[in-house]
């Protein structure tokens, strides 16, 4: 296994006759964060699936933490935490019910203590007491990525972690990804967004068709392109950059 | 694997403590568990009961079972309910990518069902009490009553998971259970079989209600039982096995 979290040789799955995994391959590093990219419907939440161990492979082995998916899922799911791509908390539990409930259930020591921190780490404790149901997409994104720290698993998937988000909860959410990686975290995320993948991965693999046709660190991938043309363009704000300006001054005020 | 296994237990009672949460939460669910059941049995006794002759004086007596059956027939669609948002919205999936035994989020869905219908049978009996309902059945009478209504609960329950794992809609995941509250209105739960017409006589001696009502209502009256217990217990044990197998391979289809 050396220092790979993930390793993945000739996965394969089909749903009825339509092979969405053709033959991935794909390898993480222990404490990076590794951008799966692809377009909606490429298998990407798919292949996490099979990683997570709530789908079985047709083909292929995929061993996490040093341990076989397919013969080893009891030992996989001891050591990774998964973030769906819609933050399943519970909404009629309240903020800190839902973090209590998933640390008795890692059988953690102080479940109430682990809330506490977790509520105040992520900017919660004001909300803790107040139904999930009542939250803003970006407190149940926040709870949501908490409810998976439970227990500092050793990796954790993050399947489109920022889709549907507005731009400033989306850059807070990138924040969290980077702290975990600095952490020692390994951090797996799914993405359809090129600047997410840009922003935080150290490795970046895109899935087309049912294979990874490129892997590698953002320069590597620049490579595989012709080199830049100096061209001279009036740099014009982008809406998003002016979102965030007028945002941004109101929250000095 | 061990692990896992060590702490069923305590797994499962984590997930009843969140399913009870959800209930004491939703004022919807009460009122149709509890109170309805009890302005039924308010409006029957009060409102038709004078006009209804079941050979019985006391008619709270004669009605109090099927109600009880209503009650747990409204109670298991809530579980077909949030047994379906659980998957829905991707919690049952959350529960499943951590270390905990598979199926401790179903029993702990099916052990909320028990517990919360044995809350809403107690409350509904209290109520009949005051309501001048009797009984002279002993100790082991009333535990033959509890052990035949658990066995109902568990029957409706494991129906009620089939419903939840495979339903498309909210809507489809609680309207199965119309039928089965209407059940009771053609069986000898509310008046005796004797005045309906021969088609409708024949369903309703033969459907389980009828047989499961007449063994309640024997045992609590210390009447001879006769071969209704029987046939009550095989009608409960033949539903629970046939539809626990059905949704465990739902259940394992999902996953």
């Amino acid at each position: 296994m050396g220092n790979a979290a993930i390793s993945v040789k000739g996965l394969k799955k089909s749903y009825k006759d339509k092979e969405v995994l053709k033959s991935v391959e794909l390898e993480v590093e222990k404490g990076s964060i590794f951008a799966l990219l692809g377009s909606n419907g490429a298998g990407k939440t798919t292949i996490v699936r099979i990683l997570s161990t709530l789908l079985k492979q047709d083909g292929g082995t995929a061993i996490v933490n040093g341990f076989d998916v397919a013969s080893k899922p009891e030992g996989v799911r001891q050591s990774i935490s998964l973030t769906g791509q819609f933050a399943a908390v519970d909404e009629i539990l309240t903020g800190r019910e839902n973090l209590i409930m998933i640390a008795k259930l890692r059988h953690l020591a102080n479940p109430r203590q682990v809330a506490d921190d977790l509520l105040k780490r992520f900017g919660l404790t004001d909300a803790a007491d107040r139904r999930a149901s009542t939250y803003s997409g970006g407190m149940r994104r926040r709870l949501d990525i908490a409810m998976s720290l439970i227990g500092k698993p050793q990796l954790i998937f993050l399947d489109e972690p920022t889709t549907g988000l507005d731009p400033e909860v989306r850059i807070e959410a990138w924040k969290v990804v980077k702290e975990l990686a600095d952490g020692g975290t390994t951090v797996f995320l799914t993405t359809q967004y090129l600047d997410e993948a840009e922003q935080l991965a150290d490795r970046i693999a895109i899935l087309h068709e049912g294979i990874i046709i490129a892997n590698g660190t953002l320069d590597d991938l620049k490579k595989l392109f012709p080199p830049a043309k100096v061209e001279y363009v009036e740099k014009q704000p982008s809406l998003e950059d002016i979102f965030l300006a007028i945002i941004g001054k109101k929250e000095d005020k | 694997m061990e692990t896992v296994k060590k702490h069923f237990f305590s797994d499962m009672g984590v997930m009843l403590g969140r399913s009870m949460r959800h209930i004491m939460r939703s004022m919807d669910t009460i009122i149709t568990v509890c109170f309805t059941p009890i302005a039924m049995m308010l409006l029957f006794v009060y409102v038709f009961g004078g006009a209804i002759q079941t050979g019985t004086d006391n008619y709270v007596n004669y009605l109090l079972p099927g109600i009880l059956l209503i009650a747990i027939a409204s109670g298991i669609s809530y579980t077909a309910y949030r047994l379906f948002l659980d998957k829905q919205r991707g919690i049952i999936e959350r529960f499943h990518s951590m270390p905990i035994a598979r199926s401790a989020v179903l029993w702990g869905h099916v052990l909320t069902s028990v517990v919360s219908n044995v809350i809403s049978v107690v409350i509904i009996i209290l109520v009949a009490l005051i309501m001048g309902f009797r009984s002279s059945a002993d100790v082991l009478s009333w535990l033959a009553v509890v052990g035949i209504l658990v066995l109902f609960t568990l029957a409706l329950t494991w129906v009620a998971a089939i419903v939840g794992l495979t339903a498309k809609s909210v809507e489809g995941a609680t309207a199965f259970s119309y039928p089965l509250i209407f059940l009771p209105f053609i069986s000898s739960a509310f008046v005796p079989t004797d005045s309906m017409p021969t088609v409708v006589r024949a369903f309703a001696e033969n459907q389980p209600v009828t047989s499961i009502v007449e063994a309640i209502r024997a045992l609590l009256s210390k009447q001879p039982v006769g071969s209704e217990i029987w046939i009550a217990l095989a009608w409960c044990f033949g539903i629970l096995i046939v539809s626990y197998l059905f949704a465990m391979r739902a259940f394992k289809r999902k996953v």
